[in-house]
This record gives C-alpha cells, structure tokens and sequence, in this order.
C-alpha cells in the first residue's frame, strides 16, 4: 500500500473525504488497481473464499446468539428450540454447522495452495506466520462452538481437548481446573466457551486484515513462482481477481449448499442429539472431519504426555517451514522431487484423517503410527533435504512467458487499460 | 549512567545535561523510573482478577461428601454414583475377581503406586492398598480415565476390569492401568466405611 496510487477523486465530496480520511483510497488501491500477477489459477481463489465464509459464520452465529442460551440446564433444548420453533432457524443452524466445514475445507486446500507454491519463501515469511496464527484461533474457535450444544460429543470433545492441558508437568492439573472453572467440565465451562466462542472471530477478522496487508506489501506468489517483472506480467485486481474469485465462489457455494440443504447433518456426528451426559461416555468418540489427522497423531503415541506434545507440534511445524525448506525455486511445477512428496504428504495427511476416525485398536495403530511418523519426516527431513539434492527445472524468464509459451517481446501491447503500478515501484 | 538523550526536561540552563560523560542521575530521573516501574507492577497486578475469575468458584468447592447405601449390592454388581461432578465406580467384586487382582506381581505393573488418597503418596499398588479398608471386596473409584478423562466401561478389556472407549486404555480387576495410553491408576477417593452398608466420599 506504499508507492504511487492510482486513486483519482472525482466528485467534491470524494475530495473532500480524501483529504479528511482516505479510506476509499485505500479500498481502490488494494482492491481495485492493486496489481495482481496475470496467471493466478483457481487455487488462488480460496483466500477470497475464506473472506467470504468469515463474514457468513459472523452472520450466522450473530443471529444464532440471539436464540442459545449458554446455561447447561438448558443449552441443549434451546438449539432445540433453534431447529423447531425459530423462523429459519434450522436454516441458520444448518448454514452455521456445515459452514465451519467449509471453512475448514477452504482453509486446507488454501495452505495446500500455499506448500505447493512456496508461498512462505522470502520475502512472504509473516504473511505464512500469520496465516498459521489464522488457523490456530481458527482450530480454537471451532472446536469452543462445537461444545455449545451441549451433546454427547460436544461434552465429552470438551472434556478430552481440556485434558490435553493435563499433562503439562507440574501446573498440568491446575491449568486444568482453571479452563474448567470446577472439577470437571460443566456450566462454568459452557458459559466461557460461549463467551470466547463469540470473541475469536473478530479476533480472527483482525489478523486477517493484517494477512492481507502483508501480501499487499510483497505482492502475490503465482504458478511460476517467478515474481512480476514488467506492466505485461500483471493485471488489476479489479475486474479480473474479483470476478475470477467469484466464479470461484460461486461453484464452492454449490457444494455447501448440496450440504446444507441436502445432508445437513452428513458430516456431524448422530450422539451430537443425545444431550450430554458426565456420567456415560460414547463407545466411540471422534472429533469432527478436520481435526482427525491431528486426533490420529495425538493417538499414535502411547504416552500421554507424548501424544500431546506431537499433537502441539503437528501445528506448531508450520510456522517453522519457511526456514525448514532449503529450496530458493517458490513453485513446485520447477521442483521435479518436491512435487512428488508434495502429493505423498497430502496422501499421508488424508490417510492419517482416515486413521483418526477409525477405532484405536490392531493395524490402525500401527497404520497410524507410520503415518505419524512420516508427517514429521516430511518436515524435518525432506524438506531441508531436498533442497540441496534436488536439481530444479529452468524457470521462465517471466511471468508473460509463461503464460505465452515464448519469449516476452516488449513492443506488443501492454495489459488491458487499467493495469496498474509496476511492482518494482512499490514498497 | 549515559543517556543519549534527556529522560526529563531540563528546568534551567545550570541543570545537568545528560549526554554530559560526567552526568550523574538527579532525584528525578530516579521518581521517572520508580513510577514507571510501579505503574507497571500495579498493571501486572490487575491482572491477577481476570485470571483467578476462571478458577472454580465458591459454589463449586463448596461440595459435600455424600453416603452410599450399599446393602443392597450383590458380589458382581457394581453402581456409579455423582461426587463433586464426577462419576465415582463402586464395584462388590467377585472372589475371582480379587484373587486375579491379587496374583499380579507389582512389576507387571505400568504404575506401581497405589493413588489411594487414604494412604500416604508412595504406597505400592497391590490389592490390598487398591480396595477399600478391611472391606476387600469393595472397590471404590473415580470412574475418569487418567488419560484424558473419559469414562470407562466396566467388566470389559483384556483383564475384565475396565477398558476406556476413546483411546483404549485398559485397566484390571483392582482399576490398576495395565496397558494403553492412561499414565496412572484409576484414583481412588478419601473414603470412609460409616457402618457395614454405608459408603462416605470425600
């Protein structure tokens, strides 16, 4: 956002803002002439797609609020109550419960995204830091709504995820009486689930306002992980981002509305409509679709202070990629090696969601230990590894290149009228 | 001490000038850091409130201990009853049952301590140190897996004495972890006998 803008007030009124607080300003420059590499595929879409199913969970939950009640005499039948007897309720419900899967859906093909193009090399390193802060409050926050209906599965995910704290030595036990306001889980601990349940999306709102800025600042990565060079390597983002992510949108709101109206409940959990009970635990007991792969690394390790501390550093791993991968080449299309254990680790981290869902007992543990296993090989082995072994393959002069198929030729027409600061002049 | 640059406005052209090699700190520099510093003390301090207010409050560690009729149990059966939130496993054992319990050598044992909060922190797990006091055949505990706290199902697992569903932790006859994930023993809670038929938690 430093550099020259392209801003021009037309109307008296806009001059007299601009003077005064040029937000508008600031909207244009960053959404409508900011510079975005011409070959963006639809990859690129879902951080759009995140923005949007931020603003849609913040909707929903907003007028959900206005109708639950955080008391656990009562949470139960009021979400009930939600279902049945609220105008649109059920509609609101089911958008809001399947709207976390989306989200979650959208956010890991975005970090796939993300790995595949090397989107965390330098100079792009706290843009990626952020991103994973993005994903921590969003793991918090969804699991703390998960708990507010107060069912068999939201009490006892409360129960096993607040133990977890447990076997931290020595202040384990007191950490977790203190997240649980008493000796078990309980009213006490609905009410400030609800409270930070309600509180973490702005928080998130927030950091993604400075996840944006980043990249506004270092520019986008693209497929060629080439960075812009010239006027013809780059579009404005406005029309051709914003349309391009809304047929984008567009197809990903067709699959959640096939959820939402067709299997609302397909991706829940049935012991979620018995109400919770302290005193009898669900013979199987799984969290929902998006935290399998770390339930089944938490699994994996036969101790308990093991499994948590695999568990934390099965996330904690990702704010360290930038500076685990050796590689300087950003994209995985000019890494003939990478590529290939790009796609075995997005195996193995489906594989270890299936693990996670699947009862701890005979080759499941095993299964899941390997997997386990090779999820961090990935990281601190491969990573730094391949770097240094692996030869990549000639990258293109340019962006424009690329995308014609032969050198750039300067003296054909510049990019569509509208096309915006050259990159080398910003900040 | 060398400053680079005032920490306080000078009042007069004969006070001492810090970025003076020979400056020696004057009463207000030192009032400048003792409130900073204070200031900063009273600010960490209030946020002690905001933390404690999380803790259990009056209501909750204002719990009772209750009494269990148990006369009408037979060899076999066991009941669960609600102690400060928690289920509580009593369990009438059968002579099989404890004489399994009681041929399991301590070293066969992944946690060799008792976690009998009648008996003093290191005692060894045997049976005897397990069941309730001159009543063996009662075997009194807090139903919540010590791994992360599930309830687990009794008479079931390898040993017929409880198997946790959520991450398979097994534990034998006398409640003791035999293997899986749990760390220790099922407790077992301060508990008296008030007469022959009558349990007291807590």
């Amino acid at each position: 956002m430093q550099g020259t803008s392209e801003y021009t007030p037309r109307t008296g009124i806009e001059r007299w803002i601009d003077k005064r607080m040029p937000l508008p300003r600031l909207m244009y420059d960053s959404f409508v002439s900011y510079p975005i590499p011409r070959n963006l595929n639809y990859a690129y879409a879902f951080g759009g797609i995140l923005s949007v199913m931020l603003i849609s969970q913040i909707l929903t939950g907003v007028v959900l609020a206005m109708h639950y009640a955080a008391n656990s005499e009562i949470a139960f039948t009021s979400v009930e109550h939600i279902m049945r007897d609220v105008n649109y309720g059920w509609l609101l419900r089911y958008l809001h419960m399947n709207g976390s899967s989306m989200f979650f859906l959208a956010v890991y093909v975005h970090i796939f995204r993300g790995l595949y193009y090397g989107s965390y090399k330098s100079p792009r390193e706290i843009q990626w830091l952020l991103g994973v802060v993005l994903f921590l409050l969003m793991m918090a926050t969804a699991f703390m709504g998960y708990v507010l209906p107060w069912g068999q599965m939201s009490f006892w995910a409360a129960t096993v995820i607040t133990n977890l704290f447990s076997a931290i030595p020595l202040v384990g036990d007191a950490i977790r009486t203190w997240l649980w306001g008493g000796f078990s889980v309980g009213d006490p601990t609905l009410n400030r689930f609800f409270s930070l349940h309600y509180l973490l999306p702005f928080m998130i709102a927030g950091v993604v306002i400075l996840h944006v800025w980043a990249f506004h600042v270092t520019g986008q990565t693209n497929p060629t992980g080439v960075e812009p060079k010239s006027r013809r390597d780059v579009v404005p983002f406005t029309p051709h981002a914003t349309m391009k992510d809304a047929v984008a949108l567009v197809a990903f709101f067709l699959v959640f509305a096939w959820f939402v109206f067709y299997m609302p409940n397909y991706l829940g959990h049935p012991d979620n409509y018995v109400e919770a009970n302290p005193l009898v635990t669900p013979p199987h007991i799984v969290p929902e679709w998006y935290f399998l792969p770390f339930y089944a690394i938490l699994r994996a390790i036969p101790s308990k202070l093991g499994g948590v501390i695999a568990l934390g550093l099965s996330v904690v791993v990702l704010f360290l990629v930038p500076w685990l991968d050796t590689s300087k080449v950003l994209s995985a299309a000019y890494r003939p090696l990478y590529r290939i254990f790009f796609w075995v680790f997005v195996v193995v981290c489906i594989g270890l969601g299936y693990i996670g869902a699947m009862p701890p007992e005979g080759g499941y543990i095993i299964a899941g230990q390997l997997l386990t296993a090779y999820y961090f090989i990935h990281f601190f082995i491969i990573l730094p590894l391949l770097g240094f072994i692996e030869t990549p393959k000639p990258r293109p002069a340019s962006i424009t290149e690329a995308v014609l198929g032969r050198p750039d030729e300067p003296g054909e027409p510049a990019t569509p009228a509208g096309a915006t600061a050259m990159p080398e002049r910003r900040g | 001490m060398s400053y680079t640059y005032p920490t306080t406005v000078p009042e007069s052209a004969s006070d001492p000038d810090p970025s003076d090699p020979h400056y020696q700190p004057s009463r207000r520099d030192f009032f400048v850091i003792a409130t900073g510093a204070f200031a900063a003390v009273g600010a960490v301090a209030f946020v002690w409130p905001f933390v404690d207010q999380m803790n259990p409050d009056a209501s909750a560690l204002a719990l009772a201990s209750i009494e269990v009729d148990v006369s009408a149990m037979e060899p076999g059966q066991s009941i669960t009853v609600v102690w400060r939130g928690k289920p509580v496993f009593i369990r009438y054992r059968t002579d099989e049952e404890i004489a399994a319990a009681k041929d399991t050598q301590l070293s066969e044992l992944k946690d060799p301590v008792a976690r009998n909060d009648n008996l003093e922190a290191g005692a060894p797990a045997t049976d005897e140190n397990r069941a309730a006091a001159g009543h063996e055949a009662f075997l009194v505990m807090v139903g919540i897996c010590t791994h992360l706290g599930c309830v687990p199902l009794g008479e079931a697992g390898d040993y017929n004495g409880w198997f946790c569903p959520c991450h398979g932790s097994v534990y034998d006859t006398a409640g003791r972890i035999r293997h899986g994930p749990a760390p220790e023993n099922l407790l077992v809670p301060p508990l008296t006998f008030a007469d022959d038929t009558t349990i007291k938690i807590g």
